[in-house]
């Protein structure tokens, strides 16, 4: 596709350029907030009785994701190549918000796609984008999750390619995406290992665990790590409400090699090649395929995966938001379900790192209901 | 048509297949071939079965034939509401090769299948071609292939098994995506009238009948336009250019508006031959 080779010639070029990078760290650090804090979670660790448990506040960044350090960083390079307006898919509304503040702050027009379905679990997103100047676009087609509002997307970057950047918002579809946006998040473990080792003096975790949608802020995070073989990397899918096809999002457990939105990588799909349908009660994990970068890690043998149910997840958010005063999203509960089944067996000497990618305000909402199902004995 | 510029090499071939004599002969009586384009199973096996006799009869050259799928991002909203039509009354790939292995010898015109490249991958490229071609298929386009991603598995696959591998140039393509494209197409190159998905638009861009003057100089193999093409005055300026003019939502959104309907196969068979007729 003529466009993917425009982005990949301007993204080549720019992000080697000093002048972008010295502007996209101001805006890093000005805007959203950069460096976020490394936090000991003292209680935390205590519950478990085990290892050090730090948790990397992404959660403290502007717009309340990790999801921002793209969204600035590809406006950016969308505002260098002259393109005057920006489309972008949201699932949870977290791109959505970070897509439409960075386009507001660029003072560029923002459509940003989102399935009907997601509009309403996180209906204070769709407000926070309406009030930042962006149109939020309903799509009711498929599931009405994230994999149809990427399907919209698509087609309006196809239809009006001359004008419009695409700020896709995980480590999926074709090159360069997937490598963009990881290097966009790398400021992630980089920050991470840097902090460790002024507040734990040693600048690396025996483990370091993320959820994984797509999964960008989890190679944001292993990215720092991934050639020390003492880093445990653990990332965590969306284990959903069982094991069938259509009840969960873990690809790597139900998952085969298919193709979807332009990239080869394991896809929850039917015999025929048709993308199954996915759950999970945090809508940014709620999607049928996983970055492929986290598929080639996985065959070296590098990183594992693993899910954490609904019900694990809830009671993480639970959890953190009672003993640390932290509302973590739902998303990042995920991360948080599977430190449970580690730091208990590790000792005290022991590191565990967490990425806390979003902050959970967006989902009181769907905490609630989960909550009021859960008690009407399901 | 040989003196005019570069010439791909795998495109220079004779173009003997069923489709290469469909164009042959539309071209013999001075006329673009009309393709018109139904998605298999919408809204069941049952009814496309009828569909494609009804579009044979009408003047049909060559049919396209869409393969139903759950993501069909090239496609505009009446097209993806008719895969959605079509995988609810629970057509599968195997299902729609029986269609084609059924109908082909009876309607006597060539189909060129119009997919996607995940339902071909889940089945095996090899398994796939040796179907359709037992089946009766003679082309696929598959829409999310680039052919540089092709030229490994999927054209050799196709090949082999004698179909024709039919690829899509768009209004942003460059001169060594067009040279891409037609080394790697066999039977004609579909030519996408402006940027964007399938589905019906009022008007033809205007800058569209020059562009495929200036296409059909450089690719040796015939032409065909479609996306956006649904009226008999549109098709007949289209048919002044190029070589096949591809017309799909037009005829899918009357299938949508007589599902259930005793007058579909009518109204269906009266649009064909109104679009037919606009070539001839």
């Amino acid at each position: 596709m003529a466009p993917l080779s425009e982005l990949e010639r301007a993204y080549d070029k720019l992000s080697r350029k000093r002048s972008f990078r010295k502007r996209l760290e101001s805006l890093l650090r000005d805007f959203a907030g950069r460096p976020t804090p490394l936090y000991l979670a003292e209680r935390l660790s205590d519950h478990f009785g085990g290892a050090k448990i730090y948790l990397k506040r992404e959660d403290l960044l502007h717009t309340g994701a990790h999801k921002i350090n793209n969204a600035l960083g590809q406006v950016l390079l969308a505002s260098e190549m002259g393109k005057r307006r920006i489309i972008a898919e949201t699932g949870a509304g977290q791109h959505g918000v970070a897509t439409a503040s960075a386009a507001a702050l660029f003072g560029i027009e923002c459509v940003v796609y989102m399935g009907e379905k997601d509009m309403r679990r996180q209906r204070v997103n769709v407000e926070r984008m309406g009030l930042l100047g962006a149109e939020v676009v309903a799509v009711d087609a498929g599931a009405r999750t994230l994999k149809d509002a990427i399907n919209e997307a698509l087609r309006d970057w196809v239809t009006n390619v001359r004008t419009t950047h695409y700020v896709l918002g995980s480590v999926l579809g074709p090159d360069p995406y997937p490598r963009m946006v990881r290097d966009f998040h790398r400021v992630i473990g980089l920050e991470a290992k840097k902090q460790l080792k002024k507040q734990a003096k040693r600048d690396w975790p025996d483990l370091a665990i993320a959820c994984v949608g797509g999964g960008s802020n989890a190679i944001g995070l292993f990215s720092a790590f991934l050639s020390d073989s003492r880093v445990r990397l653990i990332g965590v899918e969306a284990g959903g409400t069982g094991a069938a096809l259509g009840e969960h999002a873990a690809r790597f457990s139900g998952g085969s090699v298919g193709v979807l939105h332009g990239t080869k990588t394991l896809l929850l799909q039917d015999g025929d090649g048709q993308v199954a349908a996915t759950h999970s009660v945090s809508a940014g994990l709620d999607y049928p395929a996983v970055g492929p970068e986290h598929v080639a890690l996985r065959d070296r043998g590098r990183t594992e995966y693993t899910s954490a149910t609904d019900a694990e997840a809830v009671a993480a958010f639970h959890l953190l938001s009672r003993i640390e005063g932290i509302l973590p999203a739902l998303e990042s509960a995920h991360a948080l379900a599977e430190v449970a089944k580690h730091a208990p067996r590790l000792s005290k000497d022991k590191i565990v790192l967490v990425n806390l990618s979003g902050r959970g305000d967006k989902d009181v909402e769907s905490v609630m209901e989960y909550d009021q199902n859960d008690q009407g004995g399901e | 048509m040989s003196a005019l510029g570069w010439r791909a090499g795998a495109s220079s071939a004779a173009n003997s297949s069923a489709i290469g004599e469909a164009f042959a002969r539309a071209k013999s009586q001075k006329r673009a071939a009309f393709i018109p384009y139904i998605t298999a199973g919408d809204p069941d096996l049952e009814t496309s079965a009828v569909l494609l006799r009804v579009l044979a009869d009408s003047g049909a050259d060559i049919i396209e034939l869409g393969v139903p799928f759950s993501d069909p991002i090239a496609d505009g909203i009446v097209n993806q509401r008719a895969a959605t039509r079509a995988l609810a009354s629970g057509t599968t790939l195997s299902g729609l090769l029986e269609l084609v292995s059924r109908s082909r010898d009876q309607i006597g015109i060539p189909i060129v299948l119009f997919t996607y490249f995940n339902p071909l991958h889940a089945r095996g490229l090899r398994l796939f071609a040796e179907q359709a071609s037992a089946s009766g298929v003679d082309g696929v386009l598959c829409v999310d292939l680039p052919p540089i991603e092709a030229a490994t598995d999927y054209v050799p696959a196709l090949r082999d098994a004698g179909i024709d591998t039919v690829f899509l140039l768009a209004p942003t393509s460059d001169r060594s995506r067009v040279r891409e494209v037609a080394e790697a197409s066999t039977g004609f190159v579909y030519y996408v009238s402006r940027t964007g998905v399938t589905g019906t638009r009022s008007e033809l861009p205007p800058e569209l009948l020059e562009e495929a003057k200036r296409l059909r100089r450089r690719v040796a193999l015939p032409l065909a336009v479609g996306f956006g093409i649904s009226t008999p005055e549109q098709v007949r300026a289209v048919g002044k250019v190029a070589d096949g003019v591809v017309v799909g939502s037009a005829l899918v959104r009357i299938i949508e508006d007589g599902v259930g309907s005793s007058d579909l196969v009518r109204d269906f068979g009266r649009k064909a031959l109104e679009l037919s007729d606009a070539l001839r």
